[in-house]
């Protein structure tokens, strides 16, 4: 049951990772000049810029370029970085092990306190407890993560030198960093663990509960938690992306190696396959991302799995 | 006379937003924000170009109450002509997004069928990206600049409106004025531009307005990374990406144009939460 909704899930992927990469492959093509203008070197000779040409496979059509170009990032093939000449390859290999290190500790972080703060926030419902809540809420959710960041390097590496200002050489320096994208995502979470339980509660097996003489611990516990859970699982499902584009920004200002560094740097030094490449991995980050909360979303719920047949 | 005008007033729904103190007080600074854009000139103290070297780096107090930068330039003065640049980007770029999905969720919802599956399978494909993802993707395709941030912006929150027109469209074509338009013989377009547009509209322009919050966002994180309003144009991405060499010795560089960015961030979602309020459509921004 669940099986054959993954499977139906899964198969989707295809389409969209296709329609992605065509998009991903255009940026070189679609760059106003020549993309050998980015390749060649100065001075160089016209039977140089034809070999060029050649090498990289432009002079054929558009539609066999992008075959070619898919069919060598499918054998793990993504071409060689323009500024730090090495294979994109090797580039992502050595950075996504930092980006996938920082997402999911962020990922935790902001899953488990947005929770705790959303039932808080519920719980302490029409005091001031909620309204600091969501005065946090808001604060988390309109600050931007670059600011944020940089305001924490200056208050507790500048400041109060507790962590290192930048670099990945230990746990200390990914303190800050998760901090940094935790703080919206707790906002995030809270919002919607929240809401969900205010939605749960308005119910009325949660008001015959009451009736029965349940006490409100167990209420919370047994009833109304795993009911509002199945919202803040779609949207941390989705956060998964979100955490991604998060750390892209808060990597680059923490100078921690990663995906998002290795996609601005590039960006500015115009190195499109390492762009190319990255953005490429990103996508197919927030994907699965995407994918896995579907199929966790669908096993929860029986409608979901009930509607995709 | 003055009732007459209060009973005129009192037609325009979104005016009671500002009925309660929250929305006085955030409705209040995002006026006095266009205001302070608008005469920007009038209103800043130095010049916003004018290099004063020997000036550089001075901390906050009188005459530059917020100091001066790298290069000796005002960042009172920078954080005022940033508030237009700011704006009027993200303003144009949601404009752009709210008008463009507008017709595409309208035309999904209304005609449906096919058209409708590759719209919304686009839509859905975008939805799930994040937008600085895709604003990347995009300045990596046409360049850095304020044009392409512009756009970039558009383009990320294209699909957030599109989704939440063909909701409204969706809710209402089954509503039975709109059969009854049907039936006494209306073409397509004058249902559509008539009769559902008009009726989806409020929830599309609260939903608008609070995206041009997130715009000023994606504006500066763009701007941050040297990727959106290029020197010397005043920007308060650009000026905090500047700020980033001298932020151990210089932290009012980045801390003024942050808190100008938080602030108004806040206030449009506040104030955005209170147009909500006013037009009772809790229900109907959620798509």
């Amino acid at each position: 049951m669940i099986l054959k909704y993954s499977i139906q899930r899964l198969l989707m992927i295809i389409p969209v990772s296709l329609a992605i990469s065509v998009v991903i492959f255009l940026i070189v093509h679609l760059l106003p000049g020549d993309p050998i203008d980015n390749l060649i070197r100065v001075g160089s000779s016209p039977e140089d810029r034809i070999a060029l040409t050649a090498k990289y496979g432009l002079d054929r059509p558009l539609i066999t370029q992008y075959f070619l170009w898919i069919g060598q990032i499918m054998t793990g093939d993504f071409g060689q970085a323009i500024v730090l000449r090495r294979p994109v390859a090797d580039l992502i290999a050595q950075n996504l092990p930092y980006s996938l290190q920082l997402g999911g500790l962020a990922f935790l972080f902001s899953s488990i306190v947005g929770i705790i703060l959303g039932v808080i926030a519920w719980a302490s419902r029409n005091t001031w407890g909620e309204q600091l809540v969501k005065g946090f809420i808001l604060l988390g959710s309109t600050v931007p993560g670059f600011w944020l960041a940089l305001l924490m390097i200056l208050l507790f590496a500048v400041n109060l030198g507790w962590f290192p200002v930048s670099g990945a050489r230990d746990w200390t320096a990914l303190v800050l960093p998760v901090l940094t994208i935790g703080f919206g995502g707790i906002a995030l979470v809270a919002r919607v663990t929240r809401v969900a339980l205010l939605d749960v509660g308005k119910q009325d097996f949660i008001t015959l509960l009451h009736a029965k003489g349940l006490s409100r611990t167990a209420i919370l516990f047994k009833h109304l938690i795993p009911h509002a859970l199945l919202p803040v699982v779609t949207i941390l499902a989705l956060r998964i992306g979100w955490i991604l584009g998060g750390a892209v920004t808060v990597e680059f200002v923490f100078g921690r190696p990663g995906l998002g560094s290795l996609l601005i740097r590039a960006l500015g030094q115009r190195d499109y396959p390492v762009v190319q490449g990255s953005l490429l991995m990103l996508a197919l980050a927030v994907m699965i991302g995407t994918l896995i909360g579907d199929i966790a979303q669908a096993a929860m719920d029986p409608r979901i799995r009930e509607a995709t047949k | 006379m003055t009732l007459a005008i209060l009973n005129w007033l009192s037609g325009f729904t979104a005016l009671r937003a500002f009925s309660s103190a929250m929305g006085m007080i955030a409705g209040g600074f995002l006026i006095l924000l266009l205001l302070v854009a608008f005469f920007a000139p009038w209103i800043t103290p130095f010049d916003v170009a004018a290099q004063n070297l020997a000036n550089a780096n001075a901390a906050p107090g009188w005459p530059h109450i917020m100091g001066t930068d790298e290069f000796g330039r005002d960042v009172f003065s920078r954080v005022v002509y940033g508030a237009r640049t700011s704006l009027s980007v993200s303003a144009t770029a949601i404009g752009i997004s709210v008008s463009v999905g507008m017709l595409l969720g309208a035309a999904a919802g209304y005609f449906g069928g096919m058209f409708e599956r590759i719209v919304m399978t686009v839509v859905d494909l975008t939805w799930s990206f994040p937008d600085i993802l895709i604003a990347l993707i995009f300045v990596a395709i046409i360049g850095p600049g304020l044009t392409s941030t512009t756009f970039a912006i558009a383009i990320a929150y294209l699909a957030q409106f599109t989704r939440l027109t063909r909701a409204q469209i969706v809710r209402l074509k089954n509503e039975t004025f709109v059969e009854a338009t049907i039936n006494l013989g209306a073409t397509p377009a004058h249902v559509v531009l008539r009769h559902l547009l008009p009726n989806a509209l409020a929830p599309v322009i609260v939903v608008g307005m609070l995206a041009v919050g997130d715009g000023i966002v994606l504006e500066a994180t763009l701007g941050f990374f040297g990727l959106g309003a290029q020197p010397p144009t005043p920007s308060w991405g650009a000026m905090m990406s500047s700020g980033t060499a001298q932020l151990f010795i210089a932290p009012w560089v980045i801390i003024y144009p942050g808190v100008a960015v938080a602030i108004t961030v806040i206030a449009v979602n506040l104030f955005g939460d209170e147009l909500v309020r006013a037009l009772d459509i809790r229900d109907r921004v959620r798509s």
